[in-house]
C-alpha cells in the first residue's frame, strides 16, 4: 500500500516538476498535437481495417477533420478550413454517395481485403518506407524557426494572383475538365 | 452607476463579461484559468440561446402558421395563449418509444442525429453578437462558418442510409442533391459582401456597414440570393424536399422517434437562428442601430429574419425537386455570379472617382 | 538519453512531429492501397495519402524560416487536384459499376487474356 502511494507521490511530483520545467503553452500544443495526430493515425487505420465500406469512409472523413484540426493548431487556419470545405464537405460526400449508389447486398462484408502473403508484402514495402522517411525526417538537420507571416488569406491572394498565376488558372482549367469529364462518364454520351 | 456608464459606451454583454472575467480574476488569481473559464460560460451561453430559441421557435411557429391561417393556435396548455405548449410537446417527445428499426447499421444509426447536432451549434463560436462579443472572432470567419457548416450534409446521409427503410435513403441522396447545389450560390453571394468590406472577419463585416451603407441596400441580389439559398441549406419550405412529408414521410428522418427525432428538430431551429444570424450580420447591419444597445438592436433584426423564414413556410407550396434543382443551378447561381463581376466593376469605378 | 530528455524532447513540437506524423499517414494509405480489393476504398486510401503530402507542405511553410506562404499555396493545388481526381474516379467506379456490375479489382480482368 505505502510503496502504491509512494509510486503515486513520484508519479505526481514528476508531472509537476514536468509543467515547471516547460511553459503551459507549449505544453497544451504538445497535447493539441498528440491528441489530434493520435485520433487521425486511429482512424486512417479504420479506413484500412474497418469491414463496412461506410464505416470506412466515415473514419475516412473522420480522419479529414483531424488533420484540419492539425493545421489550425499550426497557424493555418485557411489551409484548415479548405481542408474541412474539400475534404470534410466535399470528398467525404462525395466517396459515400459512390458507394451507396454502387452498393452491394451485403453492406456489412463490402470491404474486402486480399490474402494473407499480400498482407505481408504490403506490411514489408510500407513499413520500409515508413523507415526511410523516419530516417529522412530524424536525421535531417532541419532548422526549425517559425515566424509569422500576417493574414494567410490576403498572404495567398497575392502570391496566386502574380507569382503562380500560371499554376492558377492551369487549376481552374483542370477543375472544369474533371467535372466535364466525369459528367460525362457518369452519365454516358448520346451515342448517335 | 459607473458600470451603466461602462454599458452605454462599450455595450451591455461586453461589461457583463468583464465583470465576470474580474469575478474570475478575484477568486482564482489566475489569468489563464479565468481566460479557461470563460470560453467555458461563452459556450454554456451559446448551447442556452439555442435551447431558448428552440423552444421559443416551437411556439412561434405554431402562432405565425395560425395568424397566416386566420385560425388562433395553440390555447389549451397555459392560459388562453398556449404559452405552455413548447413544454407539453417536449415531454409528449420525451415520453415517447425509443424504438430501433431492424436491420438498421446500429452505430452509425444512432451517431447521425448527434453528428448534426455538432457543427449546427460550433458556427455559433463565430457570431458577433455585440460589438466585441464573439466567442472566436477569427480572420478567415465567413470560410470557416461556410467550411464547418457544410459539414451538415454527411450526417443527413448517414442516418438515411443507416435507417434500412428506402424513404430515409431518399431523403439522404435529396440531402446531398439540395445542399451541395444550393452552396454554391450562397458562398458566391457573401463573395460580394466580402468584397465590399475587404475582410472575411465577421466584426469587420459589421463595422464595414456602419462606416458604409447597410449591404443590404448595396448588395440587393446578393440579399435576395443568400436568403433563398438559406432557405434551402435550412431545408425549410419551399425546399423541404429532404423531409417532404406528403412524398418520402419524413426522410432521413422518418425512422427516428422520441428524443432522436427532437435532435434533428433542435438541430433544425438551431440552424433556422443562425441563417437569421448570418443575414443580420452580413446584409443588416448586425448590432449597429440608434438608441439602443447594440444587443437589443441584433436580437430584433434576427427576430424579423426568423418571421420572414416563417412567413416563407406557410406561403409557398413545396417546390419540385428538379424545378428545385434547375433553380440553383439555373438562377441562383448566375445571377451571384454577374452580382459578384458588378461588384468588382463598381469598386474598381469607385477607386477612380 | 534518459525518459525525461525523452519527454522533453517528444512534447516540444517541431517540425519532426509533424514529418513523422505524415509518414506514418503515408505509410497507412500505401498499406490500404496495396491490400484492398474495391475501388472505392483504393480512392480512399489514395486520399489519405495525399492528406499526407499536404501536412508535409503546410508544416514546412509553417517551420522553416521562409518569407511567404508558397507550401501552402502548393498545398491548395494539390487540394485541387486531388478533388478532380476524386471526381473523375468515382464517375470512372460508377460507370465500371454499370458496366459490369461489380467494382471488385480482381474481377475486373477483360484485358486479360
Amino acid at each position: 500500500m505505502n510503496e502504491a502511494l509512494g509510486y503515486v507521490h513520484g508519479l505526481v511530483g514528476w508531472a509537476f516538476s514536468l509543467a515547471e520545467a516547460y511553459d503551459v503553452p507549449s505544453l497544451i500544443g504538445a497535447g493539441v498535437f498528440f491528441l489530434f495526430a493520435g485520433l487521425a493515425l486511429l482512424f486512417a487505420c479504420g479506413v484500412v481495417f474497418l469491414r463496412n465500406v461506410v464505416h470506412s469512409a466515415l473514419s475516412l472523413t473522420a480522419t479529414f477533420i483531424c488533420v484540419a484540426c492539425l493545421y489550425l493548431s499550426i497557424d493555418a487556419d485557411f489551409m484548415g478550413a479548405v481542408q474541412i470545405l474539400v475534404y470534410g464537405g466535399a470528398v467525404a460526400v462525395l466517396i459515400v454517395m459512390a458507394i451507396m449508389l454502387t452498393r452491394r447486398d451485403d453492406m456489412a462484408h463490402s470491404n474486402p481485403s486480399r490474402g494473407l502473403w499480400q498482407h505481408a508484402g504490403a506490411a514489408v514495402v510500407s513499413g520500409l518506407f515508413l523507415l526511410g522517411m523516419a530516417a529522412v525526417a530524424v536525421l535531417s538537420p532541419f532548422q526549425s524557426a517559425p515566424q509569422p507571416l500576417g493574414d494567410a488569406a490576403p498572404g495567398l491572394a497575392d502570391l496566386m494572383l502574380s507569382h503562380y498565376v500560371l499554376p492558377f488558372e492551369v487549376a481552374a482549367v483542370l477543375l472544369l475538365i474533371a467535372m466535364i469529364g466525369a459528367i460525362l462518364l457518369a452519365k454516358g454520351a448520346e451515342e448517335s | 452607476m459607473d458600470i451603466l456608464n461602462m454599458m452605454m459606451g462599450q455595450g451591455v454583454v461586453s461589461t457583463l463579461a468583464d465583470q465576470l472575467h474580474n469575478l474570475f480574476m478575484l477568486l482564482f488569481d489566475n489569468a489563464v484559468v479565468a481566460g479557461f473559464l470563460m470560453k467555458c460560460v461563452g459556450i454554456g451561453a451559446i448551447l442556452g440561446i439555442i435551447s431558448v430559441a428552440a423552444i421559443v421557435f416551437t411556439y412561434g411557429e405554431r402562432k405565425v402558421c395560425a395568424f397566416m391561417q386566420v385560425r388562433i393556435g395553440p390555447n389549451r396548455v397555459g392560459g388562453r395563449f398556449g404559452l405552455l405548449q413548447p413544454i407539453a410537446d417536449m415531454l409528449k417527445l420525451m415520453s415517447k418509444e425509443d424504438i430501433i428499426p431492424q436491420g438498421c447499421d446500429r452505430v452509425v444509426w444512432a451517431l447521425g442525429p448527434m453528428l448534426l447536432f455538432v457543427p449546427t451549434a460550433l458556427i455559433y463560436a463565430f457570431f458577433p453578437f455585440d460589438n466585441g462579443v464573439a466567442l472566436a472572432d477569427v480572420n478567415v470567419g465567413i470560410f470557416l462558418m461556410l467550411a464547418i457548416s457544410s459539414q451538415a450534409v454527411l450526417p443527413f446521409l448517414i442516418s438515411g442510409y443507416a435507417s434500412n427503410s428506402k424513404y430515409a435513403f431518399i431523403g439522404g441522396m435529396r440531402t446531398v442533391a439540395q445542399m451541395l447545389s444550393y452552396e454554391a450560390p450562397m458562398v458566391f453571394s457573401l463573395l460580394g459582401v466580402v468584397m465590399l468590406s475587404g475582410s472575411m472577419r465577421m466584426s469587420d463585416i459589421v463595422n464595414a456597414q456602419s462606416e458604409q451603407l447597410w449591404f443590404i441596400l448595396m448588395q440587393p441580389i446578393a440579399f435576395v440570393v443568400f436568403v433563398i439559398s438559406a432557405t434551402a441549406e435550412t431545408n425549410r419550405v419551399p425546399f423541404d424536399l429532404v423531409e417532404g412529408e406528403a412524398e418520402i414521410v419524413a426522410g432521413p428522418f422518418a425512422e427516428y422517434s422520441g428524443m432522436r427525432w427532437a435532435l434533428f428538430f433542435l438541430a433544425e431551429y438551431a440552424n433556422l437562428l443562425s441563417v437569421s444570424i448570418l443575414t443580420t450580420v452580413f446584409f443588416l447591419g448586425g448590432w449597429n442601430g440608434p438608441f439602443l444597445p447594440g444587443v437589443v438592436w441584433f436580437g430584433l433584426k434576427v427576430l424579423a429574419m426568423v418571421f420572414v423564414f416563417m412567413w416563407f413556410r406557410w406561403t409557398f407550396p413545396r417546390t419540385r425537386i428538379d424545378q428545385m434543382l434547375a433553380f440553383s443551378w439555373k438562377i441562383l447561381l448566375p445571377l451571384a455570379l454577374v452580382n459578384v463581376l458588378f461588384t468588382g466593376v463598381g469598386i474598381y469605378a469607385r477607386q477612380w472617382m | 538519453m534518459n525518459l525525461m530528455d525523452f519527454v522533453r524532447l517528444a512534447t516540444h513540437v517541431g517540425l519532426h512531429h509533424f514529418l513523422l506524423f505524415s509518414a506514418l499517414l503515408f505509410a497507412i494509405g500505401l498499406f490500404g492501397l496495396l491490400t484492398k480489393k474495391g475501388l472505392i476504398p483504393l480512392l480512399m486510401c489514395v486520399e489519405l495519402m495525399l492528406n499526407a503530402v499536404n501536412i508535409n507542405l503546410v508544416a514546412f511553410n509553417h517551420y522553416m524560416p521562409v518569407s511567404d506562404y508558397s507550401g501552402q499555396l502548393m498545398a491548395i493545388f494539390a487540394v485541387a487536384v486531388a478533388a478532380s481526381e476524386v471526381a473523375v474516379g468515382v464517375a470512372l467506379a460508377f460507370r465500371i459499376y454499370r458496366d459490369h456490375g461489380t467494382v471488385d479489382v480482381d474481377e475486373l480482368r477483360e484485358m486479360k487474356g
